[in-house]
């Protein structure tokens, strides 16, 4: 049977992920690193399909393969053998991967508010967009608006615009004045003012609007009229695609199986990014929402930890610290307004995986009574989509995770990868 | 130009760029994913796995989430799933 093992595994190749990894290395481990995507890089570093990974991400991933890291793409972490022993599917099969420490990097996903419509094809999540653009979906001349809430809006908005998308607008829930101190306060981060204001000279030309959002998206079969509410006004657009999200959540699925306290929907970690299972580690936007710069930071000297080094070097913790306080001013400037509430109607679909409609939802005083009466929350995505939804709207608690975290084969949760060779020369060796 | 592959869905031939995942290659010809429990039509949304809208049996493999395959010479594509 395939079973691999390493002082220190580390699940997800985002930015936190592969700081971790370099870090441990670095320290003398012995690292494995695993993603279930294709290449490594995460949302913010995603490989475009026809273009080299940025910068920073082939920085680190040199600096890993140098230190011989063992990557594992296409490698997804499903379930919990035992304490510190992960099961994963890869595309020779189930494996089993031993840890002397664990490094949970496993990232965010973006928030989804459901409202009439969201579920035409043509509807995207912002970053997904983002996402299958680099992936090869064609935007150049496409009409496409840009809504929800977040920084990330800006940050897809230029992207599509780059690709020589045809960028309507861009449609903030939050109130300009928030934005606008959330935005002096950056004055803190020269860096990251510096890269907002490079990031707004490529938005020159597009119309950027604050108290706005979506209300309802129209089209036989796809998308094709969008109608959006700016402050008591309505506006429609024909257009292609719609890139919308509000906000980010962590994911903590993982982590939650293998017993690790989880906050406010973020893992619980201390000053080492311990969390509360011994030799399990957490960093990244699973440990809740702070940006690319927090994530390397906290992946660093989780790394640092895992590997065995005591404190986490001075400066990385002032740092750390830094980053922490903008985290908070973020969450606070781009809160969900409660008008958002009002977005979805009785016939409106939640459970996209289950098609359970609002209506049928609300009948029920609970969550637990509703999700076993409706099976919302029970298809293959597990309340990924909707349980963020629903915790906003009716403040439900988020679905706990089950095993497996994805489908997998009957065979694949029993049985091994048994051709040793084959899945030894599907993964990468460094 | 980029190398083109052979891609099959639901028996029909598309020639599309090596290197782009099976997700893209559906959305850019319109071609839906998958159809929903009450028969409406779904295309991917998070572009990053955890939405599974995007799913479909991809040699002979149910519920493989599109967006993380890259198409293949001769990959066959079911969306009935
Ligand atoms: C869709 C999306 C797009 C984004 N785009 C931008 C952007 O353009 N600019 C920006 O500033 N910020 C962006 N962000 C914010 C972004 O989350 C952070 O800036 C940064 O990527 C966080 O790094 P991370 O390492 O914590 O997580 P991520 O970069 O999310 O990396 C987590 C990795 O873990 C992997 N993973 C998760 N679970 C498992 C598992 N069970 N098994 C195996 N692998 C697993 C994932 O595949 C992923 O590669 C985006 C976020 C999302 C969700
Ligand atoms: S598009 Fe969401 S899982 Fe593929």
């Amino acid at each position: 049977m395939t079973e691999l093992s390493a002082d220190v595994v580390v699940v997800g190749a985002g930015p936190a992920g592969l700081a971790a990894a370099v870090a441990a290395a670095e320290a003398g481990a012995h690292v494995i690193l695993t993603d279930e995507q294709p290449a490594p890089g995460g949302q913010i570093w995603r490989q475009p399909w026809d273009a080299q990974p940025p910068a920073p991400s082939r920085e680190l991933w040199r600096r890993a393969e140098h230190r011989g890291v063992r990557l594992l793409p296409e490698t997804a972490v499903f379930g919990v053998q035992e304490a510190r022993c992960l099961r994963a599917a890869s595309p020779g099969g189930a494996v089993t991967i031993r840890a002397g420490a664990i490094v949970l990097a496993t990232g965010a996903l973006e928030r989804m508010l459901p409202f009439p419509g969201w579920t035409l094809p043509g509807v995207f999540a912002a970053g997904g967009i983002q996402a299958l653009a680099k992936s090869g979906l064609e935007v150049a001349g496409k009409r496409i608006v840009v809504a929800g809430s977040g920084p990330l809006l800006l940050a897809v908005a230029a992207f599509l615009k780059r690709q020589g998308a045809v960028v309507l607008g861009i449609f903030e829930q939050a109130e300009a004045m928030a934005v606008a101190r959330f935005a002096g306060s950056l004055l803190l981060h020269p860096g990251k003012l510096r890269q907002a204001a490079a990031l707004l000279g490529e938005l020159t030309g597009i119309p950027g609007h604050h108290s706005a959002w979506p209300v309802r998206a129209e089209g036989t079969g796809w998308l094709e009229r969008l109608t959006v509410r700016v402050g008591d006004q309505e506006q429609s657009f024909e257009l292609d695609f719609l890139a919308c999200s509000f906000g980010l959540v962590p994911v903590t699925g993982l982590a939650e199986l293998l017993g690790c306290r989880v906050e406010s929907g973020a893992v619980v970690v201390d000053r080492q990014q311990r969390t509360t299972v011994p030799a399990v580690f957490a960093a990244g936007e699973a440990t809740g929402i702070g940006g690319v710069d927090s994530a390397v930071i906290e992946g660093a000297i989780a790394g640092a930890a895992a590997a065995g080094s005591m404190d986490p070097a001075p400066s990385l913790d002032r740092r750390r610290n830094r980053e922490q306080a903008f985290a908070r001013r973020l969450a606070l400037a781009f809160r969900l307004r409660p008008e958002l509430k009002a977005l979805c109607e009785a016939d409106t679909i939640v459970c996209r995986c289950e098609d359970v409609r609002f209506g049928a939802l609300i009948r029920y005083g609970d969550a637990r009574e509703a999700r076993l009466a409706t099976r919302c929350g029970m298809g293959p995505c597990q309340g990924r989509m909707c349980g963020p939804a629903l915790n906003f709207l009716r403040g439900w608690p988020l679905p706990r995770p089950a095993l497996p975290l994805i489908p997998v084969t009957a065979r694949a949760l029993v049985t091994d990868a048994t051709d040793r060779t084959a899945s030894a020369t599907f993964f990468r060796e460094s | 130009m980029p190398e083109m592959v052979r891609l099959v869905v639901d028996g029909l031939e598309l020639q599309v760029p090596a290197g782009i995942t099976v997700a893209a290659a559906l959305l850019n010809r319109r071609l839906v994913a998958r159809r929903s429990v009450g028969g409406e039509p779904r295309a991917p949304l998070c572009g990053m796995g955890s939405c599974f809208e995007c799913r479909a049996t991809v040699d002979g493999r149910p519920h493989t989430r599109t967006c993380m395959v890259r198409v293949r010479n001769g990959l066959d594509v079911r969306t009935d799933d």
